[in-house]
């Protein structure tokens, strides 16, 4: 019986919401143009930092207007977008060919570096040695140049935007990588590098540059010919690097659409910059 | 008469209210429970139904995004980090206590126990990272990469030796004084008397302890999480990385979606049953005293 009562009161307060929702939204329409709401943007936590500090500018800007930040992952931006449940997604990719039922817009771009401890003498792997380090073929570092010291191979823990990216991008499956390590966010990863001379691992460069000038002993190892620097992110040459992207589920207008153009201009890159991430050429 | 007839009654009508306030919040923790276990079943259910509880026993990995949900190597770590950690922490515990309530002079006894209670109060993050940053690179200087089964077991026993310690001074205080009178009046030693007269009084409220401070052991997070390595395998060696049922989750819940998202609450479930059935254990060894 308690749970039947509990569930009917959740159920006319669902329905009160979803009335007041009605009301706010018939509100809106004839407000225009100021801009008032409430935005809820869910998605990326790469992209989620970046995003709240948008909102905070956008919000002294529209005194009328809330912005609602979560994280939560790429997947579930793109999910929510797609739902309905967040006005906006976040996703740390470009969307895919086949995702053409929402709308994507880039705001700014971030790469994804090679990491190995500073005092590892190796200054450079190709391809094919990064492929061999991460599927176990290789399992020593005199093997790819360096002295003789057993690598450790620092992997991201499943459903991260990053593990894709990189997987992705060396044509590898996931269930195939040999991992010493699996970590989670960027500074355990950086944490687990710095404390191990034998380790290798990826992570943003717009934070590993950073750590790397905090004095952390870890050093980015070029990919090919092209350095690790976030000079060549912004101009797209460093292959392992994507785009932020806000995502909606039709052409977005009204609210959104303004939230999404502020996001775009100018006037954010200096946030872009303190997130150590790329803003849009201009 | 009148007067002291009607504060009797407002007397009962007081002890009345304490009583419906009592049963309702008692009510509401059973119920509370109850609804958790009622949504991790339901949160498990598509997978439940459409991939089958066997197959997180039998397939040969965990890989939710290529539909592999082998749960056991899992399974197998939680259990035998945990033992170790037990292993360690249970002999040092135990001795510490003696130490404290037979050994040591009062004051230091008084000092040494506040020491211990600080120890219990420091937050698991703080651990992981002391062996993020300390413990992991020392492993790791004899064998890379240093994250590791040895690491998380040390950090768990570090965590649950105060539990150990407090539990079994509190077991050792509640031994009848007369056992003490008796066995100095058999003229036994003091070696003779803990371990013979003392220890075996208490057995049975020290057993319950450890197994409080195992399920502490199995449903920490953060600290294993930092320092494990976290590779989903059988660790076959101290050495070897492994990862447990509750950083699976930790690790994994903000990124995961639909069927992968459903597989970490079975995660939840699996640990679950073994805290529950450790629970019931410490319950009988302790004769139905929980907190004995």
């Amino acid at each position: 019986m308690i749970t039947m009562n509990v569930l009917r009161a959740l159920g006319i307060l669902m329905a009160g919401m979803s009335f007041a929702n009605l009301a706010t939204s018939a509100a809106d329409d004839t407000k225009q143009p100021t801009l008032a709401g409430k935005l809820t943007i869910t998605g990326s936590s790469t992209v989620a930092p970046l995003v709240a500090e948008i909102g905070k500018r956008f919000e002294q800007l529209h005194p009328g207007v809330r912005i609602d930040v979560q994280t939560g992952g790429s997947s579930r931006g793109i999910a929510d977008a797609r739902s309905g449940l967040a006005d906006i997604g976040m996703a740390s990719r470009d969307l895919k060919s086949d995702e053409t039922d929402i709308k994507g817009h880039v705001i700014a771009r971030d790469g994804i570096g090679m990491i190995v401890n500073a005092a590892n003498p190796v200054q450079s792997l190709t391809d094919a040695h990064i492929i061999d380090i991460y599927l176990g073929k290789v399992t020593n570092w005199k093997d790819v140049g360096g002295s003789d010291m057993a690598i450790s191979v620092v992997n991201k823990a499943e459903g991260r935007s990053t593990l894709e990216l990189f997987a992705q991008h060396y044509k590898l499956k996931n269930s195939d990588i040999k991992a010493s390590v699996i970590i989670g966010d960027n500074q355990q990863g950086i944490k687990t590098v710095s404390g191990n001379p034998g380790a290798i691992g990826y992570v943003s460069i717009g934070t590993a540059e950073f750590e790397a000038g905090q004095g952390t002993p870890i050093k980015l190892l070029p990919l090919g010919t092209v350095a690790a620097t976030v000079e060549n992110v912004q101009n797209a040459s460093f292959p392992l690097s994507r785009s932020l992207t806000l995502v909606t589920k039709d052409e977005a207008k009204d609210l959104p659409k303004a939230f999404i153009d502020f996001a775009r201009s100018k006037d954010v890159h200096d946030l872009v910059k303190e997130q150590f991430f790329v803003p849009l050429a201009e | 008469m009148i007067s002291s007839k009607s504060s009797f009654s407002f007397l009962w009508r007081n002890d009345k209210i304490l009583g419906r306030v009592l049963w309702a919040s008692a009510c509401l923790s059973t119920a509370l429970l109850i609804l958790i276990a009622m949504f991790l079943v339901k949160e498990s259910w598509p997978v439940l139904t459409s991939i089958g509880i066997t197959r997180f026993i039998t397939d040969a990995g965990w890989y939710p995004l290529e539909k592999l949900f082998g749960l056991a190597p899992m399974l197998g770590a939680t259990v035998i980090v945990s033992t170790l950690a037990v292993l360690i922490a249970a002999p040092l515990g135990i001795a510490s206590a003696i130490f404290c309530s037979f050994i040591a002079p009062r004051r230091i006894a008084q000092a040494y126990r506040s020491l211990i209670a600080l120890l219990a109060g420091i937050p698991s993050v703080a651990y992981g990272l002391w062996g993020l940053t300390v413990l992991v690179p020392l492993i790791g200087q004899f064998q890379p990469p240093g994250a590791s089964l040895l690491a998380a077991s040390l950090i768990l026993s570090l965590m649950i030796l105060p539990t150990i310690a407090l539990t079994t001074d509190a077991a050792i205080s509640t031994v009848p004084k007369s056992y003490l009178q008796g066995a100095t009046a058999l003229g036994l030693t003091r070696e003779a008397t803990i371990i013979k007269v003392i220890l075996p009084a208490a057995r049975a409220s020290i057993g319950a302890g450890i197994l409080l401070a195992a399920a502490r052991a199995l449903g920490e997070t953060m600290a294993v999480l930092m320092v494990a390595g976290n590779v989903v395998q059988f660790p076959t060696s101290l050495f070897d990385p492994m990862r447990t049922l509750t950083a699976n989750m930790a690790l994994e819940m903000a990124y995961a979606t639909g069927d992968h998202r459903a597989s970490l609450f079975v995660s939840g479930l699996m640990l679950t049953a073994i805290v529950m059935a450790l629970a019931t254990l410490a319950w009988r060894l302790s004769g139905g005293r929980v907190h004995g």
